[in-house]
């Protein structure tokens, strides 16, 4: 059993309408920490070798935010600048992420439309989300396909939110079971829509006879 | 009953109209009694002979301030004084009524009438000096310590001389028949006139051992029980109880009802119910000395001051210079400095209120004439008459003179650096080592002589001097400093000194410790680049920890916290522009208004009801667009 680790980054929780039930789900399921940076930081003195025990203590790392200006939010940023450190996460000996996943968990307020060449966001997320994947390859890091949930404000009015929430659950669970198909993954490589690939529980021994 | 009703309104008016205005004018309220006093007998004549009859009663005052005194010192503190409490207070007394002594006996009195003589003018004015270096603020400084230990000393000093003076008695002024010796002070009370030597000391042992045991075993069950009963005036008649029972045991054995109750008010001083006591007693004790000042003045006899006014004034002049003098030794000898050593010179050159009780216990022993008593009694009255004149001519001619001989005598400023610090208390303090731990150069000044000696074991620079002084603060390199931090406690020392250096240093960048709101609009108006108030930050952060053990977001409680103290400082920006320093705030109809629009918009803010939260981060985390999902 892997050991899950959530970190959760809303500067502004109490309105939250997704991420905050979100991670109220994650913080139910067993062998799944979920971190508040914005409750443990609130003043951005990020104890930085507290975070970096945290990670060694995880085989997986979920960046749970809102999407802001195609990016994360101030203090997930801060907490990368200072967390992963040269002689850490990367650089001579800096292998102590090393073999671990990395998982965005992100809501966006535009529409899946509007995230192609087409639309006014001209990029798809997965492009926008670059930084944080080639952070994560630089980590040695597994970078996995973003968990997306697009026009979140609207999600609301339509109860895609409870179901997105129990996706979630469903993702953090495969991860912390070792059931995302790797051979799925690696086809794909591309933007995980309308789901990550799960192996079911019933065919998880053998996927893992084949690993 | 008209009459004691009439008394009473007389001295009360006099009172009332009176002290306000002495203490307007800056006279202080001693002063202001004994003006009182002076209006309203020799010069309008409303009182008469009644008055040395309620001076009697009046003394009981001194009794309860001693009281209060002991209430406020406790047995440790006692013990850290001693040094100077036997050797400053003691040799002043010694040297100075030797010195009065030979003045008198050089005037050819006898031996035993100089000696008298010089016990009564040895002694200040507790109540006058003590009340006076509260009022200052004095009262911590070294020199207001040092007054304090010498007084402290000089009341205690009473008991022996009560014994001494009815061996001094002069026969011929009693006629040898009713001559006897153990009235006065004791009265119908005294129960030892048949006693012989070792009963008295034993019953006087006991009763300071019963009070001593009484006040720390039994008072503390007793006071338990009435403060549960939850009656405020039994409390208050119970502390009168305790005042008046241990002075009426004090005389009933011969002691001092003042050292009695002073001792009682030492043993408890680490009691619970100190502050209870302390502010049960202190109104009658104010008032109580208040009338006996009163009838001092009431009491002074023109006819006699006329027949008499050169040798009245010749010898309070010499009186005062000989105490001064005797003070100005013993603070060289006891390394008192600067303006302490001034205070304590000054401040303690008169002759006190124990004059009179004395004066009128020589007279009942018969160990002065009854003419000479009334001199002295003028002369007693006129030093203390003087007192506050001398602390005003302290306050505005001395200090600021002799600035040069301080700086140069005791501490030479031998650096300049880029910040001058001045105060280095617990809020200088900081400022100083995170300065000098990032590698600036300081120079601190401070005005407590004992701080600078600490702060130099930890090599740090420092300098004993009232930075408020204009050339201490030059010494220290006013003209070469950027920076200049004043963190002093005392408010209008603060403002004098930036008021100062912004005059003569228009650019330099000034750093103040404000107390609280009305300061903070002085500050601004004297030209401070950086105003804290001294308790904002810290009473910030603990609302903060009070939102948040309330429940609320840590990120949501420092949004609220920034936004409260964005939209206080506004508030306040604006409001030190309508302060007016000469107004009262309440009394400002503009500054009225204004706090209370910058009120109202603070409520609304924080309820997020309007536009201010615009200015705010709470804006910026809304989610855009229509969120009324």
């Amino acid at each position: 059993m892997k050991r899950v680790l959530v970190l959760l980054s809303h500067p502004n929780l109490s309105q939250s309408t997704v991420n905050r039930r979100m991670a109220q789900r994650a913080s139910t399921i067993d062998g799944v920490s979920v971190v508040d940076l914005y409750a443990l930081y609130p003043r951005y003195k990020i104890d930085i070798d507290a975070e970096q025990a945290r990670l060694q203590a995880h085989d997986a790392i979920v960046f749970q935010f809102p999407f802001y200006w195609y990016s994360t939010p101030a203090l997930l940023k801060e907490w990368q600048d200072l967390v992963l450190e040269h002689g850490f996460a990367y650089g001579t000996a800096g292998d102590k992420l090393a073999g671990k996943q990395l998982l965005v968990a992100t809501t966006a307020g535009g529409a899946i439309d509007a995230y192609t060449e087409q639309g006014h966001n001209h990029f798809s997320i997965r492009t926008l989300l670059a930084p944080l994947e080639q952070t994560a390859t630089l980590c040695q890091l597994q970078y996995l396909p973003p968990f997306v949930l697009f026009s979140s404000l609207a999600a609301c009015k339509d109860k895609r939110v409870t179901e997105h929430v129990e996706q979630y659950a469903q993702v953090l669970e495969a991860l912390r079971d070792n059931r995302l198909d790797p051979v799925a993954l690696a086809e794909r490589n591309l933007l995980a829509q309308p789901a990550l690939p799960i192996v079911s529980r019933t065919t998880l021994d053998g996927i893992h006879n084949d690993g | 009953m008209d009459s004691v009703l009439f008394q009473a309104f007389i001295y009360l008016a006099a009172a009332v109209i009176a002290v306000p205005i002495s203490k307007k004018l800056g006279l202080g309220s001693v002063l202001g009694y004994l003006i009182a006093g002076v209006i309203i007998g020799p010069v309008v004549g409303l009182v008469g002979s009644e008055t040395s009859d309620l001076q009697h009663f009046a003394e009981f005052g001194v009794v309860m301030m001693l009281f209060i005194v002991g209430l406020e010192l406790e047995p440790r503190a006692l013990w850290a004084m001693r040094n100077k409490l036997l050797g400053l207070g003691g040799l002043q007394v010694l040297v100075t009524v030797c010195l009065i002594a030979a003045g008198a006996m050089l005037l050819g009195q006898q031996w035993q009438i100089a000696l008298a003589v010089g016990m009564v003018l040895a002694l200040s004015s507790t109540a006058i000096v003590l009340q006076t270096l509260n009022e200052k603020g004095l009262m911590k400084s070294d020199g207001g310590q040092s007054c304090f230990s010498v007084l402290l000393f000089q009341d205690i000093a009473v008991i022996p001389m009560l014994a001494v003076i009815p061996l001094l008695a002069i026969p011929e002024l009693a006629g040898v028949t009713n001559f006897h010796t153990g009235d006065g002070h004791g009265g119908d009370l005294d129960i030892m006139q048949d006693m012989v030597g070792w009963q008295v000391t034993l019953l006087t042992v006991s009763a300071v051992a019963f009070v001593v045991v009484v006040g720390h075993f039994l008072t503390r069950p007793v006071f338990r029980f009435i403060a549960n009963s939850g009656l405020r005036e039994i409390f208050t008649a119970a502390a009168l109880l305790l005042v008046i029972g241990i002075a009426l045991l004090m005389i009933l054995v011969g002691l001092s009802p003042a050292l009695g109750t002073f001792l009682a008010g030492v043993v408890l001083a680490t009691s619970e119910y100190r502050h209870e006591l302390e502010s049960n007693i202190e109104p009658f004790k104010g008032l109580l000395l208040g009338l006996f000042f009163i009838t001092v003045g009431a009491g002074v006899d023109f006819a006699v001051l006329v027949d008499n006014l050169g040798t009245v004034l010749a010898l309070t002049i010499a009186v005062m210079f000989i105490k001064a003098l005797v003070l100005y030794m013993l603070a060289v000898l006891f390394k008192i400095r600067g303006a302490d050593r001034w205070l304590l010179v000054l401040g303690l050159a008169q002759a006190g209120e124990f004059g009179f009780v004395l004066i009128s216990f020589c007279l009942q022993s018969y160990a002065l004439p009854p003419e000479l008593a009334s001199i002295l009694l003028l002369v007693v009255a006129l030093s203390m008459l003087l007192t506050p004149a001398l602390f005003i001519f302290l306050e505005n001619v001395v200090q600021p003179r002799m600035i040069d001989a301080q700086t140069r005598d005791d501490d030479d400023i031998t650096e300049q650096g880029m910040v001058i610090i001045a105060g280095h208390g617990r809020f200088g303090q900081v400022i100083n080592r995170l300065l000098l731990s990032n590698g600036y150069k300081t120079v601190v000044l401070d005005r407590h002589a004992d701080m600078v000696d600490t702060m130099r074991a930890f090599k740090v620079k420092s300098f004993y001097g009232d930075a408020a002084r204009p050339d201490l603060l030059h010494a220290a390199g006013l003209q070469t400093a950027k920076l200049l931090v004043v963190a002093i406690d005392d408010q209008e020392n603060a403002l004098q000194l930036i008021a100062h250096a912004r005059r003569e240093r228009p650019d330099i960048h000034i750093i103040a410790r404000a107390f609280d709101r009305r300061h903070v609009f002085r500050l601004y108006q004297s030209g401070t680049t950086d105003i804290v108030r001294e308790t904002f930050d810290s009473a910030l952060r603990s609302g903060r920890y009070a939102l948040e053990a309330l429940g609320m977001h840590p990120y949501d409680a420092e949004k609220a916290v920034t936004m409260y103290a964005e939209e206080d400082f506004k508030g306040v920006r604006k409001l030190a522009r309508v302060y007016n320093p000469d107004v009262n705030p309440a009394d400002n109809p503009e500054y009225v208004q204004l706090a209370l629009e910058i009120q109202a918009e603070l409520d609304r803010a924080m309820s997020g009801e309007t536009q201010a939260r615009h200015d705010h981060s709470e804006k910026n985390w809304q989610p855009p667009g229509n969120t009324d999902i």
